[in-house]
């Protein structure tokens, strides 16, 4: 076992613990799957609840790299495995994560590959990257809010998602209804594709709760006279200062929490959008006109982890993330010698605890390749 | 509206429909209120070369007392039971319903076999023990629609007329209006789905109309069962149409077309009640908006005569949708039967304009 650690995955948690990892002293290489790192936190404006540039949080995790070799536009096509050393083969993407029929070899013998000594900006269209320990941090995609048919994303111009929102937030432009009105009332459902038998996804995506509330003051900044609800099954707001930034939605801007969850929704003649629900608090039937509808798209696996699972044989939990080998003890551990999780491919998850769970992640690997035990066996 | 979103789910709710061979089941209610629907099904699938059989002793699925509350699913089984031994009898293995409740009966049996293997063992010893029958399950369950969707084509090429206006050549702007018991309940089995099907749009879009979304698009025509079967709440039934009607308005539509035996009934019938409540109409100068089932619209499009069609047993009149799209018909003949003789007129309408 050398000092070497492969890095899957250029979010904020693997580029986080990638940091960490090189800090220490440790030869790292990390190979992302789009041209650019930083994941979807480098599409998001303002972080909740302090209204912090993601851009500052993206840009701290980035002065750590210097030492680390990224490459970055390449698809991993196969994952081996010899004694205690891991053979990544990569090809530049364009098909995409677990798309070659590519699965976990182990034991077999290593192909003699040279590991790449320095930064590969350009990577050849095959390469091979070795290393002792391999770090899973490939996230999760938001899910597809146009599955949620009776929505109308996709099919309706002033029904956007918040990541649609957040890129409009980024971009500094107002945000206008496709007409290009000022939207005059504007409806956020939460829970889209969470806690939703009907998709299959009975979790709670645990973040989308805060962004609604954190996107409703933006807007109403934004448009002081508009009116902003919240349609919610609950509102968890979990962590620190998360249920003070709800009291300010409330008492400072006015924004009005509505208990019910969406049933249908239709497109007026002008292209303002009609809202069928419920207020489950007054056990009435609910029929509402907004201008702009913001659907809170919540988390499911990605893709890329969805691919490196298979390859490595990673145990998957019934919601599609995966398991690590204790939630409790060890949680960066994924019960293969060897290979460590981080971040949001064990589920939803803040960038905060994003950032703690990679330096956890980062702790575990500097202990394993020094042979400290890190299991409970 | 973004049509390219409707289009990108309806490539994902595709369906295999059988091209030949249909054992077909009617409904029990369509004879009554539309009874010129499953005749006209019968005669362009001749015409189109194609083989439909019926048996003169299948019965009713028992659907609708099913979803009356009146009707056990153990009996319900074993009724859709005989109807596959029928079909299994006659050597046939393509399963046509006229009806979306025996659709979405038929549908929901063979899924509950799927799942649920026992029960149907169970069914099989009803049934047995009921008639001495066998059967075999279909290879292929349609709704006559999918059927009627899937030779779109044939009856456009096969036509004499178009959903177009013929003095403006603009389309006819027509409001599509799908059976809950379609592709609601498993909207896999439905062509397009559940929230935008595709199954009477494909023909609207083929023959040359314009499909019109409005609001309310997905509400109730005003049957679902119990509003009206119970007669206390038929008032619920009006005001589920009204609430469509009056959605609807705004965008002028000339037809209505739907794929259900209560969706027409209501929607064609509660106009003409509601212009009598409330002197309201929905179309253009006291008119009201045509409403057809599929069946219908494809025998206009084929040429067929409108009386021999059963347009004349229509509440709303069609009058003047056959003059937009320049359709002939004999005013004289509305009212005669099959041999001729007068069958008697009704009475006109207080403000529902009548011809």
């Amino acid at each position: 076992m050398d000092n070497t650690v492969i890095v899957i995955g250029g979010g904020i948690s693997g580029l986080t613990a990638a940091g960490m990892l090189a800090q220490q002293g440790l030869d790292v290489t990390l190979l992302e799957k789009e041209n650019e790192t930083g994941g979807h936190l480098a599409r998001w404006d303002r972080l909740f609840p302090d209204r912090k540039k993601a851009s500052e949080v993206l840009d701290f995790a980035m002065e750590g790299l210097n030492k680390v070799k990224i490459v970055t536009g390449v698809a991993i096509t196969g994952i081996s495995r010899q004694d205690h050393e891991f053979t990544v083969s990569t090809n530049l993407r364009d098909s995409g994560y677990g798309m070659q029929d590519a699965g976990y070899q182990s034991p077999v013998p290593s192909p003699q590959s040279p590991v790449p000594s320095t930064q590969s900006p350009v990577p050849s269209p095959q390469s091979q990257y070795t290393a002792s320990a391999l770090l899973v941090a490939t996230g999760f995609d938001l899910f597809e809010a146009r599955k949620k048919e009776e929505y109308g994303y996709g099919i309706y111009n002033n029904v956007i998602t918040s990541a649609d929102l957040e890129e409009q937030f980024k971009s500094g432009r107002k945000v206008l209804t496709s007409e290009g009105k000022t939207p005059g009332r504007i409806g956020f459902i939460h829970c889209v594709g969470s806690r939703d038998e009907k998709v299959g996804n009975l979790y709670c995506s645990k973040i989308c709760c805060v962004t609604g509330v954190k996107q409703a003051i933006e807007l109403k900044e934004m448009f002081p006279e508009s009116e902003v609800f919240n349609f919610y099954m609950d509102l968890r707001m979990f962590d620190r200062h998360f249920e003070e930034l709800y009291y300010e939605a409330q008492q400072k801007w006015g924004v009005s929490f509505i208990r019910g969850r969406l049933s249908e929704c239709s497109e007026n003649p002008d292209g303002s959008i009609i809202l069928k629900t419920e207020d489950t608090l007054t056990g009435k039937p609910l029929k509402m006109t907004v201008d702009l509808l913001v659907l809170l798209s919540g988390f499911v696996p990605s893709g890329g982890t969805r691919g490196i699972s298979k390859m490595l044989g990673l145990q998957e939990g019934t919601d599609g993330f995966i398991n690590s080998a204790d939630q409790h003890s060890q949680n960066n551990l994924s019960g293969i010698e060897g290979v460590f999780l981080a971040g949001a491919i064990k589920g939803p998850i803040s960038v905060s605890e994003s950032v703690a769970d990679a330096r956890a992640a980062a702790a575990q690997i500097a202990c394993y390749l020094s042979s400290f035990k890190v299991t409970n066996d | 509206m973004k049509p390219e979103g409707k289009r990108q789910i309806w490539d994902e709710y595709q369906k295999d429909i059988a091209d030949d061979n249909y054992f077909y089941v009617r409904s029990c209610v369509r004879q009554n209120f539309f009874p010129g629907a499953e005749k006209t099904f019968l005669r362009y699938m001749k015409q189109l070369g194609r083989n439909v059989f019926e048996n003169p002793s299948h019965t009713t699925c028992s659907g609708i007392g099913y979803h009356s509350d009146i009707v056990p699913f153990e009996t319900a089984m074993t009724m859709v039971a005989r109807q596959f031994a029928l079909m299994t009898e006659a050597g046939y293995e393509n399963f046509v319903t006229s009806c979306i409740t025996s659709f979405g009966l038929y549908t929901e049996i063979l899924e509950t076999w799927e799942h649920f293997p026992k029960v149907e063992e169970q069914t099989r010893v009803h049934l047995r023990n009921a008639t001495g029958r066998e059967f075999l399950k279909p290879k292929n369950l349609a709704h006559a629609s999918d059927v009627t969707f899937k030779l779109r084509k044939e009856i456009a090429d096969a036509g004499r007329y178009r959903l177009v206006n013929q003095d403006t050549g603009e389309p006819i702007r027509v409001v599509e209006h799908i059976g809950c018991h379609y592709s609601r309940m498993f909207p896999n089995k439905g062509v397009g789905g559940a929230e935008y099907p595709y199954v009477l749009v494909g023909m609207i879009e083929e023959w040359g109309g314009e499909v019109i979304d409005y609001p309310e698009r997905r509400h109730c025509c005003g049957f679902g069962f119990r509003q009206y079967l119970v007669k206390a709440n038929r008032g619920y039934s009006v005001s589920a149409s009204k609430k469509k009607f009056d959605s609807m308005k705004p965008y002028k539509p000339e037809l209505i077309l739907t794929n259900c035996p209560g969706c027409p009934m209501f929607l064609d019938r509660w106009q003409y009640a509601i212009s009598e409540m409330e002197g309201t109409t929905y179309g253009e100068n006291g008119q009201g908006i045509p409403v057809m089932t599929y069946e219908e619209l494809a025998g206009l499009i084929l040429g067929y005569d409108p009386w021999d069609l059963g347009l004349q047993v229509h509440q709303v009149p069609v009058e003047p949708l056959l003059e937009k799209m320049g359709i002939p018909y004999d005013p004289e003949k509305k009212f005669l039967d099959i041999d001729g003789n007068f069958i008697g007129k009704p009475k006109s309408p207080s403000f529902l304009k009548f011809y």
